[in-house]
C-alpha cells in the first residue's frame, strides 16, 4: 500500500487548514517585528494588568498576611500561611476530596467519552441523536447543569428515585444531602457535564486514524479488539494525552457546578479546594490563607502534570 | 467517512471475500450490542435534559402529588410566566445580555490584529503567547480572583457591570486568540501575497481579502465569546453583591436555595429560558468550533 502520504483521511470535519504548502520565509521573518507588537498592544495592555499582574501578585500574597478590611496592613510573613496549612486538617482532607473528584471525573469521562467517540464513528443509524445531545452540555450554564441535576437528585420528587422504587430497591435516598452519595453523585454530574469536549476531541482522533492501517491489521487477522488496542489506540496517544490533562486541570479547578449543587455540604463531604479557598478568601476574608491554599494547589497540579506529560513522552520515544 | 468507500477495490488483494463475509458474521452479533450501547448513551445525555423540560410545564399541585405522572397533564406556561415575573429574572437578563454582548465586542475587536500577528509573525512573541494561553489554564481562579478583587477595588470596579466586562474580556481573551489564529493560519498567505502583488495596500488587501475569509472564524469565536461570558458564575458571584447588578447564573443560583417542592417548576422553567441563548448560539457554531478547536490544537 503506497497511497499512505495522499490517503490521510480528513473526512468528517471541514477543517479550514489550508494545504500544507511551503510558507514564504522572506515576507514573514523580516521587518514584521514591529508590526506584530503594535497588533498585538491592545490585547496585550488589558492582559498584562489584569492577568498577568493579579496572577504574579496572587502568587506573592500567599506569603502575606492579607486579609479583607479597609485599613488593614499587609506585611510579608513567611511561610506561616504553609506551616498553618500543614496543621490544617480541614483542608487537607478538602484537597483529598479534591483530589477524588478530579481524577475520578477525568477517568469516568474518558472511558465514558471513548466509548461514545467509538460508537459515534460506526456507521450506526441514530447516531445524530446521540451526538447533538452529547454537544448540549457544552452549551449550558453550570449553574443550570447543576440546577437540572438537584431536580433530577431530589429525594422525593426525583426520577432517580422514582426508578428505583419502582424496580423494588429503597427509593428514599439523599443522593446530595447523604454522606456515603454525595460525591459520587457530584461526580456523576461531573461526567454528564464534561463529556462533550472529551467525546469530540476523541471522535476527531478517531477518524484522523489512517483507514488503510486498519485494512492492513484485519488483512493479517487481527480482530476488532486487537486492531483498536494496536492501532487505534496508539494513533489516538496524543489526543488522549492532551484532553485527559486539560480535563484534569478543568476539573481540579472547577466551581460552579458543585457550589449549586452541594456548596461543600454534606458536612464538608464534597468540599472542593476551590470551594475551601472560595470560603476562606470571602467569606472569613483571609486573603492571604487563601492565597496560600491557592499556591499549593498549583504546585500539586504542576507536579502532577510534570510526572504524567513527562512519562507519556518517554514511552511515545521509545 | 467518505474516504474509505472507494479505496479497498483498489488495494484489497485477493483473501478479501471470504474475511468479508465472517466480519459479517460478527457484526450481527456486535451490532445489535453497539445500538444498546448508543441508547444507553442517549438515556444517559439525554433523560436530565427532557426530564428539565417536563418539570417546567408541571403545575406546582404536579408537582407535589403523591403519585405523579411523569408527563405533565397539559402544556400550560404559567410556570414560565411566573418565574419571569418573579424572581427579578428579566432585569438579570439584561445584565447578562449587556456583559456578555459588551465582552463579546472588546474581545473580538482586541484579538482579531493580535490573532493575525500570532499566526503571520513567527516572532517570540508566538512562543510567549502560546505559553501563556496554555499556563493561564492551570492556575486556579482562586489565586487570580483575590488580587483582582483588590485592584477592582481600589479603582471603583467592584459591584460594577464595567468591572464584570473587564474581567470576562481578560479571561476569554485567550481561548479566543487560540482559535481566531487558527483560522487565520487557515487562510494561505500566498492569497495576501497575490493581493499585494495587484498593488492593494496592505491595508485593502486585509480588509478585501482576508476579512471575508476569516468571517466565519471570526463569528465562530464571537458566539463563543458570548456563550463563555452569558454561562460564567465564579467571576460574577465574587465581584457582583449588588441584587441589581446581578446576572443571571446569580439570579438562578441563589432562587436554588430557596426553593421549595413548589418552586421546581419555576425554577426549571427559569433554567431553560436562560439556556435558550447559549444553545442557540453553540448550534450556530458548533461544526467551526470543533474543527476550529481542533485545527489550533494541531498547529497549536
Amino acid at each position: 500500500m503506497t497511497s499512505t502520504l495522499d490517503s490521510r483521511p480528513r473526512a468528517g470535519t471541514p477543517t479550514p487548514t489550508a494545504p500544507p504548502k511551503k510558507r514564504r520565509r522572506s515576507r514573514v521573518g523580516g521587518g514584521g517585528g514591529r508590526d506584530a507588537w503594535l497588533l498585538v498592544l491592545p490585547a496585550l495592555i488589558p492582559v498584562l494588568l489584569f492577568s498577568v499582574y493579579p496572577l504574579a501578585q496572587g502568587l506573592l500574597l500567599g506569603f502575606t498576611d492579607s486579609k479583607a478590611g479597609l485599613n488593614a496592613t499587609v506585611s510579608f510573613n513567611g511561610v506561616d500561611n504553609y506551616t498553618q496549612l500543614m496543621g490544617n486538617e480541614l483542608f487537607w482532607n478538602s484537597f483529598r476530596i479534591g483530589l477524588i473528584w478530579a481524577f475520578g471525573v477525568t477517568i469516568l469521562q474518558f472511558f465514558a467519552s471513548l466509548g461514545l467517540a467509538l460508537l459515534l464513528n460506526l456507521d450506526l443509524k441514530i447516531r445524530w441523536i446521540a451526538r447533538t445531545l452529547a454537544l448540549v452540555p457544552w452549551a449550558m450554564p453550570p449553574v443550570i447543569i447543576a440546577i437540572m441535576w438537584r431536580l433530577m437528585l431530589n429525594p422525593t420528587y426525583g426520577p432517580i428515585n422514582e426508578g428505583m422504587r419502582a424496580i423494588g430497591l429503597p427509593g428514599d435516598i439523599n443522593w446530595l444531602g447523604d454522606f456515603s452519595t454525595a460525591l459520587p453523585a457530584v461526580i456523576v454530574v461531573g461526567v454528564w457535564a464534561g463529556m462533550p469536549q472529551t467525546t469530540i476531541t476523541l471522535l476527531a482522533g478517531l477518524q484522523n486514524v489512517p483507514t488503510d492501517l486498519h485494512e492492513a491489521a484485519s488483512i493479517d487477522g487481527a480482530g476488532a479488539f486487537k486492531r483498536f488496542w494496536h492501532v487505534t489506540l496508539p494513533a489516538l496517544r496524543p489526543i488522549i494525552v492532551a484532553i485527559t490533562t486539560l480535563d484534569l486541570i478543568w476539573n481540579f479547578n472547577s466551581f460552579a457546578l458543585v457550589y449549586v449543587l452541594t456548596a461543600g455540604g454534606p458536612g464538608g463531604q464534597t468540599m472542593l479546594p476551590m470551594l475551601f479557598a472560595y470560603n476562606e478568601a470571602f467569606r472569613y476574608g483571609n486573603f492571604g490563607y487563601a492565597a496560600a491554599m491557592g499556591n499549593v494547589m498549583v504546585v500539586v497540579i504542576g507536579i502532577f502534570l510534570f510526572f504524567y506529560l513527562r512519562s507519556q513522552a518517554r514511552s511515545r520515544i521509545s | 467517512m467518505t474516504a474509505t468507500i472507494d479505496r479497498p477495490q483498489t488495494a484489497r488483494p485477493d483473501p478479501a471475500p471470504r474475511r468479508l463475509s465472517s466480519a459479517k458474521r460478527t457484526r450481527r452479533v456486535t451490532r445489535p450490542l453497539q445500538y444498546l450501547a448508543l441508547a444507553g448513551y442517549i438515556v444517559f445525555l439525554g433523560f436530565p435534559l427532557l426530564f428539565l423540560l417536563i418539570t417546567a410545564f408541571k403545575t406546582p399541585q404536579e408537582l407535589q402529588s403523591a403519585a405523579p405522572s411523569f408527563l405533565p397533564q397539559s402544556l400550560n406556561f404559567d410556570n414560565f410566566t411566573q418565574a419571569t415575573e418573579k424572581a427579578n429574572l428579566i432585569p438579570a437578563a439584561l445584565n447578562s445580555l449587556i456583559v456578555s454582548v459588551a465582552t463579546t465586542l472588546i474581545v473580538t475587536v482586541i484579538s482579531l490584529p493580535a490573532a493575525y500577528a500570532l499566526a503571520r509573525f513567527k516572532t517570540k512573541l508566538r512562543t510567549v503567547a502560546t505559553g501563556w494561553i496554555l499556563l493561564s489554564q492551570v492556575f486556579p481562579f482562586i489565586l487570580i480572583i483575590i488580587p483582582l478583587f483588590l485592584v477592582l477595588k481600589q479603582i471603583g470596579l467592584i459591584n460594577s457591570l464595567v468591572g464584570l466586562i473587564l474581567v470576562y474580556t481578560v479571561w476569554s481573551l485567550p481561548f479566543a486568540l487560540w482559535m481566531l489564529q487558527g483560522y487565520v493560519a487557515g487562510i494561505p498567505v500566498e492569497l495576501e501575497e497575490a493581493g499585494a502583488m495587484d498593488g492593494g495596500s496592505r491595508l485593502l488587501v486585509l480588509r478585501k481579502i482576508i476579512l471575508p475569509l476569516l468571517a466565519p472564524g471570526l463569528v465562530a469565536t464571537s458566539l463563543f465569546t458570548f456563550i463563555s461570558a452569558w454561562n460564567e458564575f465564579f467571576f460574577a458571584l465574587v465581584l457582583i453583591q449588588d441584587p441589581a447588578l446581578q446576572t443571571l447564573p446569580l439570579t438562578l443560583a441563589r432562587f436554588v436555595g430557596a426553593e421549595g417542592q413548589v418552586q421546581l417548576g419555576q425554577l426549571a422553567a427559569a433554567s431553560l429560558l436562560a439556556t435558550i441563548p447559549s444553545l442557540v448560539f453553540f448550534a450556530l457554531i458548533q461544526k467551526r468550533l470543533t474543527s476550529g478547536l481542533l485545527s489550533g490544537a494541531v498547529k497549536g
